[in-house]
């Protein structure tokens, strides 16, 4: 049982505050495209480039903003890569404290088996096409559910507010058109 | 290294609870999408709240710094990202920082969400030129501003409200509308809720 909404919800604005009080403010779509640069650049090393001035990229997206995100491609061990790798540990821990996820959750969440079925295959060809759905939207945001959304309007950033706007516009009639039934 | 220490504790933390608060469970995301059960949307206007008001506050009391906050750029580009955003997040019940937890805690199909997520941004890379084009991506309303403008920070008011006092008071608006919004909006609930 997850915590209840009091609880759980001080605790993800604290760390939310943590965050801009030590740091700066948790986002993590980013890290999609650091990855994907890594692992293309380890199949052609000319992808990212060392300049005098920092880094660039034959790709326009990775070299945009003066190669910011060209310079994370070669240099891994930074905050906001090694931050997303963090909370997996601490997922992955949280997880197994509270006795791992139930078996039959693992391939087919409960609600989608009551709605779709108990076919893996299906659950993960929806997963595959809505990940690359929420991949591509988010980068075209600039941002994503925690760099938008919580970051954003905990910011009063006018673009966290679009942003939310535009997600809760789709998400709540995707959400009820799919899932009917309860689980 | 100080920096990579960080990372290692808040990310850990941020993990540890959206792993709690079932954020990394596609079942509690859809039935927040759904309207069923809206204790996960509570918990998050109350984590809103709760940041804006501390960072806020710690600002006017000079204990937080306000070159810490990074505010992304407005363009129109944002609300058909997030359009598409919510599209995915309801069909596959993650968004990329739940979806990267839920594989972590054992779940397998959010290992299928992050290889299509991983060719989602690809994609977009490879598209980013005609994005770019589109004028899509040029900022509107002024780009990287704030509602109010905050004392000392490098981003533009939209509006000339003191952004300090007006986060605050936004953050407290975030907590009061957490405490009323009702557990459930759609359909009948499945047995009486118990008294508080």
């Amino acid at each position: 049982m997850p915590l209840n909404w009091k609880t759980g919800g001080l605790l993800l604005g604290l760390v939310f505050f943590a965050a801009v009080l030590l740091v700066k403010p948790i986002g993590v779509s980013t890290q999609f495209v650091i990855l994907d640069g890594i692992i293309a650049d380890a199949v052609n090393p000319e992808l990212v480039t060392q300049t005098d001035e920092g880094y660039t990229s034959t790709n326009a997206y990775l070299a945009k903003s003066g190669g910011k995100y060209a310079k994370s491609v070669a240099n891994p061990l930074n905050y906001s890569f090694v931050f997303v790798i963090a909370m997996m540990i601490g997922g992955f821990v949280s997880a197994m404290a509270r006795g791992g996820i139930p078996r039959e959750d693992r391939s087919v969440p409960a609600l989608w088996r009551a709605n779709f079925g108990g076919s893996p295959a299906k659950r993960y060809a929806a997963a595959f096409l809505g990940g690359f759905i929420v991949l591509y939207g988010a980068r075209l945001a600039g941002g994503c559910t925690s760099g938008h959304m919580m970051s954003g309007m905990m910011q009063t950033a006018l673009s966290g507010y679009i942003f939310a706007a535009g997600a809760f516009l789709a998400a709540i009639p995707v959400s009820m058109m799919m899932f009917k039934k309860e689980a | 290294m100080t920096s990579i220490l960080l990372a290692l504790v808040i990310g850990a933390a941020f993990g540890a609870v959206l792993d709690r608060v079932g954020a990394s469970n596609p079942t509690i995301i859809n039935k927040m999408l759904n309207l069923t059960d809206l204790s996960l949307a509570k918990a998050i206007l109350l984590a809103i709240g709760t940041g804006s008001v501390l960072m806020f506050g710690g600002q006017m009391l000079g204990l937080v710094d306000v070159g810490h906050m990074s505010v992304k750029t407005a363009y129109v580009g944002v609300f058909i990202g997030g359009l598409l955003l919510g599209a995915g997040w309801a069909i596959a019940g993650y968004c990329p920082g739940t979806g990267v937890v839920a594989a972590a805690s054992g779940r397998k199909d959010a290992l299928f969400f992050i290889a299509g997520g991983l060719l989602g941004a690809a994609a977009y890379m490879v598209t980013y030129p005609s994005w770019k084009a589109s004028g899509l991506l040029d900022k509107i309303a002024g780009g990287k501003v704030t509602l109010g403008t905050i004392p000392g920070a490098k981003y533009e008011g939209l509006t000339a409200l003191p952004g300090d006092i007006l986060g605050i008071v936004l953050g407290l608006a975030f907590i009061a509308v957490a405490f009323a919004l009702p557990e459930r909006l759609v359909g009948q609930p499945a047995q009486a809720q118990p008294a508080e």
